[in-house]
């Protein structure tokens, strides 16, 4: 066990020595494995803070159930008590006069309101219902449309709905983003290394007639393969929290106009940990492809 | 220890390196494998070292036969004898030292047990202090003692050696099969392909004579 782990802890060095012999070369490569993964690691990002915003403002799924202008107290009652009935979910009753009030609050709407002959805004119930599954949100809709001196009835889930099938897409163009670059990724650390087994054949060839097993000689390869993808995964997520962090205060501002308390969300710890173990684990799948073609052809 | 039956080796292009050897070589034996260039010297040492395969016969090391043996196993096969070669092999990116820790490493021997190890094997083959210079800076007499130190290292109970001499003056192969000699006198197994009369004429050992890939004498 203790030889086991030797050969492991001289393979280690071994690889790191071999990125260090060559610092502008290996710098180089890490900054194209970087850039490789910060890519899709930086849609990532986005579109999680996309589903952040949507997750925040469609916490509740809710219906509105405006009533018709000429409504009157007793139509009102009537449909709360229909609500009760139906064991909807929870729901609050919007006057008009509320409405009105709320819609004067708005930057510039004083004015315009106050020119209006009278309200113009209907009655209305926001109605959060219990069982939010898309089917049952419609069918309480529709049935609550045909109550009487109910107007309209608006689903507001709908917008989410949307929203959901463009992060969908976005995730797609994600995940192909992210095979593209992982396999150049592999591409990158296939070549190196096989630059590396053709400079050390006569190492290997010697290595090979005084006992060496095909794994003692692919060893310090994978590790190099899987080192350098890590690096480079590291890379990546310092690359994509510096452009977090940039983005951050734009973006503040922004959200600020609109009344909106939405901050930009970086990546964790265990995101770039993640980056890290990805990024190894792609250099070590380009290191195994490049020794298995090409150390058979050395010895 | 070593015996071959009715060995044949012949390679695509349709050479007979080796037709029909038979021998048996028992442990502690020092032999001289030679003949002329072409005689089949290098062809059989690379047979015994598991580099190449026989087209027919056996090989047999040990109690295995080396025809027989799966690819996987080879490498710890070769790590029970110690394999010195006319161009010696070196790495001369490394130090004297770092060549002879070569094989150890391979075997996964600790670093404190490897450096001693090496340093013994080096002072064995009169190369003590020498630990590190780079092989380039060491002359080609130097540079085969580097081979020997590295080849028993790992202390095999078998010796290969092809042409060991074969590059060196007359001085530096002497000083070379004095080695040997020291190996020997302590139960090691020395197979040397040579064709250095001189040498083998001032250590008397069993001689192998081939011509044209057959056995054309022995001298016991």
């Amino acid at each position: 066990m203790n030889a086991f782990f030797a050969q492991h802890r001289d393979a280690l060095h071994s690889a790191l020595r071999r990125l260090l012999a060559t610092p502008l070369g290996s710098v180089l490569s890490l900054m194209v494995i970087g850039v490789a993964l910060a890519l899709p690691a930086a849609g990532w990002v986005v579109l999680d803070n996309l589903r952040s915003v949507a997750g925040n403002v469609s916490g509740t799924q809710q219906l509105s159930v405006f009533m018709a202008l000429e409504a009157n107290a007793r139509d009102v009652a009537e449909i709360e008590s229909r609500l009760r009935a139906a064991q909807a979910g929870a729901w609050r009753f919007v006057a008009k006069d509320d409405a009105l009030k709320h819609l004067q609050a708005g930057e510039g709407m004083r004015e315009i309101v106050a020119s209006l002959p009278k309200n113009p805004l209907p009655d209305a119930f926001v109605v959060e219902p219990d069982d939010t599954r898309p089917e049952a949100l419609e069918q309480l809709a529709k049935s609550i449309a045909d109550w009487p001196k109910v107007a309209h009835v608006q689903l507001d889930s709908a917008w989410v709905k949307r929203f959901d099938a463009f992060l969908r897409i976005g995730k797609l163009a994600i995940a192909l983003l992210a095979a593209l670059f992982g396999g150049a990724l592999v591409i990158v650390t296939f070549n190196t290394i096989r630059l590396q087994i053709l400079a050390q054949s006569a190492e290997i060839e010697i290595a090979k007639l005084i006992g060496a097993t095909d794994a003692f000689i692919r060893r310090p390869y994978h590790y190099y393969g899987a080192l350098q993808g890590a690096f480079g995964g590291l890379f990546a997520a310092l690359l994509v929290s510096l452009g977090a962090l940039w983005l951050a205060e734009p973006v503040g501002e922004l959200v600020a106009l609109y009344s909106g308390g939405f901050v930009v969300r970086g990546l964790t710890p265990t995101h770039v940990a993640a980056l890290a173990a990805i990024g190894a684990a792609l250099g070590w799948l380009g290191a195994q492809l490049s020794v298995a073609i090409h150390l058979r052809r050395v010895a | 220890m070593i015996s071959a039956s009715a060995l044949c080796k012949r390679y695509p292009e349709g050479r007979q390196a080796l037709a029909d050897l038979s021998f048996a070589i028992g442990a502690g034996e020092m032999v001289f494998i030679t003949g002329h260039s072409g005689a089949g010297k290098s062809t059989l040492f690379r047979l015994l070292a598991a580099i190449e395969r026989p087209t027919s016969g056996s090989i047999t090391i040990n109690g295995q036969n080396l025809a027989a043996l799966r690819k996987s196993a080879i490498p710890y096969l070769r790590r029970s004898f110690g394999l010195i070669f006319q161009d010696q092999k070196l790495l001369f990116d490394r130090s004297v030292l770092e060549n002879v820790l070569l094989p150890l490493a391979i075997v996964g021997l600790p670093a404190k047990e490897a450096g001693r190890r090496a340093r013994a094997a080096l002072d064995k083959v009169g190369l003590g202090g020498r630990e590190n210079a780079q092989p380039i800076a060491l002359s080609g007499g130097e540079q085969q003692r580097l081979a020997i130190a590295r080849a028993v290292v790992n202390r095999p109970a078998i010796l290969l050696a092809d042409e060991p001499t074969a590059n060196l003056d007359s001085d530096s192969a002497a000083g070379i099969f004095d080695i040997f000699r020291a190996f020997h006198a302590v139960g090691v197994t020395l197979v040397i392909a040579t064709h250095d009369e001189q040498s083998m004429a001032r250590f008397p050992a069993r001689v192998l004579r081939l011509e044209h890939g057959r056995l054309a004498g022995e001298r016991p």
